[in-house]
């Protein structure tokens, strides 16, 4: 924030900032980046809101980004979000109960050459099958931490 | 920096590339860093050095091969190229530098996915290191630069762009030269250069791979802007979700600035120019120029209403210049080579090359670069290797979520703006996504507008009502509870919003489906009239009495 001079127009960098090291944004930290960079609280929430990069809800334990581009799509995406629903019971854009895992949809990762890609936690897997990702998430879950 | 400390740059990088014996370069873009090159590359860089070979051959990262598909992919020397290289193929590799080559691991390069094409924007791409400057300078980076601040006015400039007929690549065509030339005439207290590299369409990764592979072509291209329009600043807004093209680029800027070519006067002119990054943040409307500014500016990306345009009021209400990022790229070349080189390049109206993303039912899934003008028949059957599995082409889908789908009838048809715009799709960023027989393209069209749906602004009401319901419309088409009266309605709301919309998202959200309903009109019948899906993908039918 202070790089950008505390200015108003440095609010969706400060919230890429606070994302990267709190994993999400809650109610505090949006008050604290409004009243620093004094932007109306609305300004912020709006902007945090727009965005779909932006997450107001903390993260699951794990996080399976399934790739839902284009290229992914035909190459049956909508069967490992299927495969995901039937064992954890979420859509995209949801934690299971349990606050292990996190399912979200990605507007393509550009790894078209993989399609179907999933990126678990932050490693890229490519060609990935409804039964591979099905082996993979059971891990997590049934894994005590 | 002067000409001649840049000329020592290049003298002391040659001389260091040829005291190794051998090059073995890894790709180290992010197709095939998500299969693992980087771990290659260290077990590569580890052989050499218990072979204490380190002196003789260097292990060099560099950008994107094309061949996505066939990942990571290793080249040695311009002796072999290697595919699906695994940690454990190491060894083999080194012995290969002074005998016969892996063939298990060979991959042909005298197809025509290497042949026919044809590189200005990924000369670089595959041969140097993106993360060196020196590398960038050795292969001529940067002389451009130099040339435009040493010999050239600014006017000069705009006139060798315009020469070149070189038009926006971001997907609507506009002319570069034009755009720079109103620019430069605009008057402002300080003008702006942002590159746009918000690469939004799922399916097209262009920008990025560029962005990865060789970031000094971008920054040279914005150089030569800001001295042809008289700017001051800039900016690159890039994806929030493309973390090594951000790495890449950070560093990029850093080695520029420490050689003063970014900063205060550079080499000795009276230009001075930085750039700065700003991270989009998954917002696909924000391609769309205003609404990039406004992300820019730290606002919510909605668009407004143009005029007045960025030209004349853009990035803080001055004169601000946005081109895209395969724009840039094109820039330098001109610059060395000259317009009517590049003019001679392509057709009539559609100058130079293009880089296109080969993605879905497609064998070489990667990066091709194309003269305009090559037909679709060439890039997805002879480049492109045809379609996957013996299954049979049905389309190609161009311009992502604001193109159309063209069937093959179209093949033949030479790519240019023009012809692509006339069969009902655009060209877009690039983005080339080819369908076979299992794909129901109503199912696809719904695909699309979901996407518009959720990526609507919501600023103005064609676009925020007109996707929604055109989704919902679809929707039943796809569960097989559609009447013909819907179908007519779901032409009515495409005309609507092409019209009526403020941005090029409304304006262009219906082509999916406009094109589908043209070309396929057949597959819409059978869902509506006979409750079945002839590719079998939409399922959710009364007749299967699921749902």
């Amino acid at each position: 924030m202070r790089r950008m001079g505390n200015q108003p127009r440095g609010l969706i960098e400060a919230l890429h900032t606070v994302q990267e090291i709190f994993g999400y944004l809650d109610l505090d930290a949006l008050r604290y980046v409004a009243a620093s960079l004094r932007v109306p609280l609305s300004r912020a929430y709006g902007v945090a809101t727009f965005y779909h990069f932006f997450t107001l809800k903390p993260p699951g334990e794990h996080t399976c980004v399934v790739c839902i581009g284009t290229a992914c799509y035909i190459k049956g995406a909508p069967l490992l979000l299927d495969e995901l629903k039937q064992e954890l019971g979420v859509k995209p854009g949801q934690t299971t109960p349990d606050g292990k895992v996190s399912v979200l949809g990605a507007r393509c990762l550009g790894s078209c050459g993989l399609a179907p890609a999933v990126v678990y936690d932050r490693e890229v897997a490519g060609k990935v099958t409804p039964q591979a990702l099905r082996r993979r998430v059971m891990q997590w879950k049934s894994h005590v931490s | 920096m002067s000409p001649e400390e840049l000329e020592q740059i290049v003298e002391a990088e040659r001389e260091r590339q040829a005291q190794f014996k051998h090059t073995v370069k890894v790709c180290v873009a992010a197709g095939c860093v998500s299969c693992q090159s980087e771990g290659v590359k260290s077990a590569l860089e580890k052989e050499v050095s218990r072979r204490h070979g380190e002196a003789e051959c260097q292990v060099k990262g560099v950008g994107c091969m094309g061949l996505c598909a066939e990942g990571p992919l290793v080249a040695v020397g311009d002796r072999a190229l290697y595919q699906h290289v695994a940690e454990g193929d190491a060894p083999a590799i080194l012995d290969s530098l002074e005998g016969p080559s892996v063939d298990r691991l060979n991959c042909p390069t005298d197809v025509p996915f290497f042949q026919k094409q044809q590189k200005i924007v990924l000369e670089n791409s595959g041969n140097i290191d993106p993360e060196r400057i020196e590398d960038y300078i050795a292969a001529g980076g940067y002389s451009a630069l130099m040339k435009v601040l040493g010999e050239m006015t600014p006017m000069q400039v705009i006139e060798e762009i315009t020469r070149s007929g070189l038009r926006g690549r971001g997907g609507a065509g506009y002319p570069t030269g034009l755009k720079w030339s109103t620019v430069s005439k605009a008057v402002g207290e300080r003008k702006y250069v942002i590159c746009n590299a918000d690469e939004g369409d799922p399916g097209a990764f262009m920008d990025r791979s560029v962005l990865e592979s060789d970031p000094h072509r971008v920054l040279e291209g914005m150089l030569i802007a800001a001295h042809a329009i008289g700017a001051s600043e800039g900016y690159i807004y890039v994806r929030a979700e493309y973390p090594l093209a951000i790495k890449r680029l950070r560093t990029a800027i850093k080695q520029a600035e420490r050689l003063g070519l970014l900063g205060s006067n550079i080499s000795g002119s009276r230009l001075t120019f930085h750039i700065d990054l700003r991270l989009g943040a998954g917002a696909f409307v924000c391609g769309e120029e205003t609404a990039l500014i406004a992300s820019v500016e730290g606002r919510r990306g909605i668009p407004r209403p143009r005029p007045p345009y960025p030209a004349q009021e853009g990035l803080f209400g001055e004169p601000t210049l946005i081109n895209n990022v395969e724009t840039f790229a094109n820039v330098a070349p001109i610059i060395r080579n000259g317009g009517a080189w590049y003019a001679a390049i392509g057709t009539e109206k559609s100058k130079g090359t293009k880089v296109f993303a080969l993605a879905g039912s497609i064998k070489n899934t990667g990066l091709v670069e194309v003269p305009m003008g090559t037909s679709l028949r060439q890039i997805v059957f002879e480049i492109g290797g045809g379609i996957s599995e013996g299954r049979e082409f049905k389309a190609v889908q161009t311009g992502g979520p604001s193109g159309g789908c063209l069937p093959a009838q179209f093949l033949d048809m030479p790519v240019d703006y023009e012809n692509l715009a006339k069969a009902g799709s655009i060209m877009g960023s690039g983005g080339m996504i080819v369908m076979d027989d299992s794909s129901c393209m109503v199912d696809v069209a719904r695909f699309f507008m979901d996407f518009c749906m959720s990526e609507s602004c919501g600023k103005c009401i064609p676009c925020r009502a007109g996707t929604y319901h055109m989704h919902a419309i679809l929707d039943k088409v796809t569960k097989h509870l559609a009447s013909a009266h819907d179908l007519s309605q779901l032409e009515e709301l495409a005309d609507l919003l092409k019209n009526t919309s403020l941005c090029g998202l409304g304006q262009s959200a219906p082509n999916p489906v406009m094109s589908t309903l043209r070309y396929f009109a057949e597959e819409y019948r059978a869902h509506v009239e006979e409750h079945r899906c002839p590719a079998g993908v939409c399922k959710n039918g009364p007749k299967d009495g699921k749902q």
